[in-house]
């Protein structure tokens, strides 16, 4: 039996302590790990390159075809050399003004009162989580409200199945998201903004409207937009409270006539009554009108994220 | 002032209250005038009398199921590469780029679900015993959609372990993997649960897609291969909505409507209710 000398152990402990410390390239349990979540990254992103290289190749036939009179032509679900997206982009169009007009200052409003006024009170707390229940209600039951309420109940304010009663059903279903935004807004303005503003003598509504306002305005922006994005992409509570599908006849009406005589579509609800169609020629008009909207999605959310990042304030 | 901006804040408990009293008043009325034989029977069709509500519960299962398949491997590996081994920069860059996967429109993806992901996938999956329109593909194209919520949910909740506890692992000479997973993923495990409540959540209210690409529109019989046309409680609440002058003159198909909704509200307030409460546990904890 040896006895290790001193010197033999120290050797060997310095060799030993050289390895682990220098080794770590030798960790391949680690790197395999680190490939393999690095492959679910690069997946989630192949699936987004792989859906706009398959829309553009189906979409071709009518992009390089067509694309002027598919942008001008109406909703045709019979006949795919007549169909486009004019009534659909149109369509659009008014219901995002309708959300604006509706949904952003009663959203905004709501927002400033649980985050400025209400404070914790019962009331507050109710309001808080009614809203965060509300954001998760599939858009399908809002058709449902929509239907009752905006279609039927007040049919007589709404015309029934018009663009106004399908942009006051989209604006309810975006609320959640720009009043759960601009709270996340006006909660990261500092309270020292507020207690200046009160110091000199302001009332509550002025230290709002002159301090905290314009410093959550850039937060309270990008809400909005992703908001507007959300609700151009949505169709199904549209095919409840009446978007057409299949052929829209009165073309050509004013906004105005749209208003008023009902008979609306838009760019979701288009794609799904052409994705409903079977033959290569209609694949191609939905791929066109798919990649239109994603374009437009796609634009929309850009600039939302870019307002994040330019105007980020750091306090 | 403030009055003003308090009747905007009851007006979003109007919305609800609104919700429940249309869901109910009609989904009761459809309860008690339907004949209880019609709710379990071979398949749904609607227009014939026939609610069989199972079809559109496994319907709906099938094709949560499948998509989860897909976005909690996807979704969590997402979330866990960029919180724990991303270098900052390149995770500024990535970040946004998952977020515009979260702003696909449905109806989007529901048609590359018929153009790509049934042709090229489930096909080459199956041999070709699929049809063109199936729950799988459906199922697929759902998960895609869910993909986001869990990775951004999840990620916020493995960024929200403290830093202290991951110092402590590799001060006792773990490597990142086994701090990766032995200590910031179970110290984050009630926020990821929640990420998988609330994507389940969505994926069960998902309409579009199923709508689009699992086929069955007007009603479908009682089936449990994924790769045969099927339909959900959403797509068969699409189905009986559009052209639903035709439906409301036939009274119970047009209130079979409310009834699917009613039920279709109540899971998935509660599945977002014990998911938004996990997500505030986890803000609590540290």
């Amino acid at each position: 039996m040896s006895i290790a000398t001193p010197d033999r152990f120290g050797a060997q402990s310095a060799a030993s302590l050289t390895e682990r410390l220098t080794g770590a390239r030798r960790d391949v349990r680690g790197r395999i790990v680190e490939w393999i979540l690095l492959s679910a990254l690069g997946l989630s992103l192949l699936i987004l390159v792989a859906l706009v290289v398959n829309l553009v190749d189906r979409a071709w036939p009518v992009l390089d075809g067509r694309l002027g009179d598919f942008l001008s032509s109406g909703l045709d679900a019979s006949n795919a050399a007549e169909a486009g997206v004019w009534q659909a982009i149109r369509g659009t169009l008014t219901l995002a003004i309708i959300v604006a007009i509706v949904a952003f200052p009663l959203g905004i409003a709501c927002a400033i009162y649980l985050e400025e006024y209400a404070g914790q009170s019962r009331i507050a707390r109710l309001i808080r989580i009614n809203v965060r229940n509300l954001a998760g209600v599939p858009s399908i039951v809002y058709g449902i409200l929509g239907l009752t309420i905006f279609v039927k109940f007040a049919g007589g304010l709404t015309g029934g199945r018009t663009v106004i009663a399908g942009g006051l059903t989209l604006a309810t279903l975006v609320l959640p998201v720009v009043i759960i935004t601009a709270s996340e807004a006006l909660r990261a303005v500092p309270q020292s903004i507020r207690e200046g503003a009160l110091g000199v003598g302001a009332t509550k509504w002025e230290a709002v409207r002159s301090h905290v306002l314009p410093s959550a305005a850039p937060g309270i922006l990008t809400g909005t937009v992703l908001a507007l994005s959300r609700a151009a992409g949505e169709a199904a509570p549209l095919l409840l409270v009446g978007g057409i599908t299949g052929l829209l006849r009165t073309g050509n009406q004013s906004i105005w006539q749209q208003i008023t005589e009902g008979g609306f579509t838009s760019m979701p609800v288009a794609i799904f009554s052409y994705a409903r169609q079977t033959g290569a020629d209609f694949q191609a008009v939905t791929g066109a009108a798919s990649l239109i909207l994603l374009v437009l999605v796609i634009i929309i959310n850009g600039l939302a994220i870019w307002l994040r990042n330019r105007f980020e304030s750091r306090w | 002032m403030r009055l003003i901006f308090s009747a905007a804040a009851v007006a979003t408990l109007a919305i609800s209250i609104l919700i429940i009293y249309t869901l109910v008043k009609d989904a009761w009325g459809f309860f008690i005038d339907v004949p209880k034989g019609d709710l379990w029977n071979i398949g749904w069709f609607p227009r014939r009398g026939i609610f069989d509500i199972k079809t559109l519960i496994l319907g709906t299962l099938m094709v949560t199921g499948i998509a989860m398949l897909i976005a909690v491997p996807l979704g969590l590996g997402v979330a866990i590469y960029l919180s724990e081994f991303a270098a900052p920069r390149v995770r500024r860059v990535l970040k946004p780029i998952i977020e515009v996967l979260a702003g696909i429109p449905s109806v989007v993806l529901g048609y590359f679900a018929i153009s790509f992901i049934n042709p090229n996938i489930i096909t080459a999956l199956v041999g070709g015993s699929n049809k063109a329109f199936n729950v799988a593909a459906a199922g697929v194209a759902v998960g895609i959609l869910t993909i986001p919520i869990i990775a951004s949910v999840s990620e916020d909740a493995l960024r929200a372990v403290p830093m202290a506890l991951r110092e402590a692992s590799y001060g006792l000479g773990a490597r990142r993997v086994s701090t990766t997973f032995r200590v910031v993923f179970p110290a984050a495990i009630s926020g990821i649960v929640a990420a998988l409540i609330l994507g389940i959540s969505r994926a069960i209210g998902e309409t579009m897609v199923v709508a689009i690409a699992a086929g069955a529109v007007g009603g479908g019989l009682f089936s449990t291969d994924p790769f045969q046309p099927g339909q959900t409680m959403t797509a068969a609440m699409a189905a009986l909505g559009f052209g639903s002058d035709q439906v409301a003159g036939s009274g119970l198909a047009f209130q079979s409507l409310f009834f699917i909704g009613f039920l279709l509200f109540v899971i998935t307030l509660v599945l977002n209710m014990i998911g938004d409460r996990l997500v505030r546990k986890v803000r609590e904890e540290y």
